[in-house]
């Protein structure tokens, strides 16, 4: 059996090969790619999302468990920061969801960022895909310790759920101009906290002063460690994922292939102009043989990723 | 694009001194490696079951509670009846009085006390350098 047939299959060992092989980019990825197609668009896909610490992965162990009492299997993708010096990583979500480390019905798969922005990591979208195709009913999907900018999950969830924290102040303040505009369903965890009702009723004033469809979005309060306010954390985004049309991979695919095009344009136009210091001393070395290929694409990336002013439309 | 090598890292049983898996997660890190760090107290289930997930290259344990002959012995029966072929480091308070009977074990390396940080980063990239071969 190929590692593409064992993978609809359901076969654990070959999603996690598959998931790795799509990670490293190898040639066999493209095939398992290609192959899954048909079967993608099943999972209802779920993302949480918040600012370190606030405690997603723990509530995401609840939400599993609440999940798998309703007889629904579940495949988790944890995403945690890469080192910017070194590429290395320290995976740490698993921890918090041990609980289910010897359960059938729960495949949880850590993804180190690899100098990815946005909150998740490059290959995440693909990952969901995998993971679907595996035949999971549900399909969590965690960011890194996220604030501002990181609202890319939105985009490949059907529902996401930002995860705050009580009593991080100026903290909360920050993240209420970015990952709150996204959100399908808030809760405030730490709910045992004295300062969660301030957060909340913080939460709820800003949500409702807003224009109409924000004052939908449900405000929880949850106590991950305790699994207080999980209950009614799974029914509201059961009711969002109600809302929800059927997964529109099709839609998500030509997003994919949108962006893989205008990146590529973006850099094939910045090389070609040969106007960018940084990018010509990347072709001088190049040339001269004093990096590698790999080195030169890390370089260039690295410089087309610099802001540059704006250039005048026509 | 390209390979990362990916580390478990656990404790197992009821051994919560953690402080010496945490240096070695950062150590680890800091040479370019993705560690999954698996926390306290797991079974040799779990820990088989999350390099089965997390497709690793290799796995480590640490032990400062002298149970480390019990629970490697329960790991490698895990691997094997998972089929799992995956090199198994060890270290931390370990004597190196059991050093032949870890090794007789399948566990591929032992990092006893007193190991220096540069010595375990060539070992542990020696390992994976065979693993890479072997795969």
């Amino acid at each position: 059996m190929t590692l593409l047939a064992e993978l609809l299959d359901g076969d654990r060992r070959a999603l996690a090969r598959a998931i790795s092989a799509v990670e490293d980019g190898t040639e066999q990825a493209s095939v398992i790619l290609a192959g899954i197609h048909h079967r993608v668009g099943r999972a209802a896909v779920v993302g949480f999302t918040g600012p370190p610490g606030a405690g997603k992965s723990t509530l995401i162990g609840g939400y599993v468990s609440a999940l798998r009492q309703s007889g629904r299997t579940v495949a988790v993708i944890a995403v945690d920061p890469s080192s910017p010096l070194t590429g290395g990583a320290i995976l740490g979500d698993r921890v918090r969801m041990l609980a289910h480390a010897e359960d059938d019905g729960v495949f949880i798969r850590s993804l180190a960022a690899r100098g990815h922005l946005g909150g998740l990591s490059a290959t995440a979208p693909l990952v969901i895909d995998l993971m679907d195709a595996a035949g999971f009913d549900v399909v969590i999907i965690e960011t890194v310790g996220a604030g501002q900018s990181e609202v890319e999950i939105a985009e490949l969830a059907a529902v996401t759920v930002v995860v705050c924290a009580p009593g991080l102040g100026d903290d909360v303040q920050a993240i209420k101009a970015g990952i709150l505009e996204i959100a399908d369903v808030l809760v405030v965890n730490k709910g045992d906290s004295p300062e969660a009702a301030v957060t909340r009723a913080q939460l709820f004033a800003s949500q409702h002063l807003r224009s109409g469809e924000h004052r939908a979005v449900p405000i929880l309060t949850a106590t991950a460690t305790t699994g207080q306010g999980i209950a009614e954390l799974v029914a509201a985004i059961d009711a969002k994922l109600g809302e929800q049309p059927p997964r529109k991979t099709d839609s998500a695919q030509r997003i994919r292939r949108m962006l893989a095009a205008q990146a590529a344009r973006l850099v094939r136009d910045s090389v070609l102009a040969g106007t960018d210091p940084t990018i010509e001393a990347i072709c001088q070395d190049l040339q001269n043989g004093r990096l590698a290929i790999a080195q030169a694409l890390a370089r260039l990336f690295a410089a087309c990723a610099q802001p540059k002013p704006p250039e005048k439309t026509d | 694009m390209g390979k990362h090598h990916r580390i478990l890292l656990a404790k197992m049983g009821l051994d919560c001194h953690d402080t010496g898996i945490v240096i070695i997660a950062q150590l680890l890190r800091d040479h370019g490696y993705e560690v999954i760090y698996l926390g306290l107290h797991n079974s040799a289930e779990a820990v088989v079951r999350a390099a089965l997930q997390e497709n690793v290259d290799a796995v480590g344990i640490s032990f400062l509670s002298g149970q480390h002959m019990t629970q490697m012995r329960l790991l490698m029966e895990a691997l094997s009846r998972h089929q799992l072929d995956l090199p198994v480091l060890c270290g931390g308070v370990v004597p190196r009085d059991d050093a032949d009977a870890l090794a007789k074990l399948g566990v591929a390396e032992v990092f006893f006390p007193g190991t220096l940080g540069p010595d375990l980063i060539e070992r542990v990239g020696r390992v994976l350098e065979r693993q890479d071969h072997a795969a």
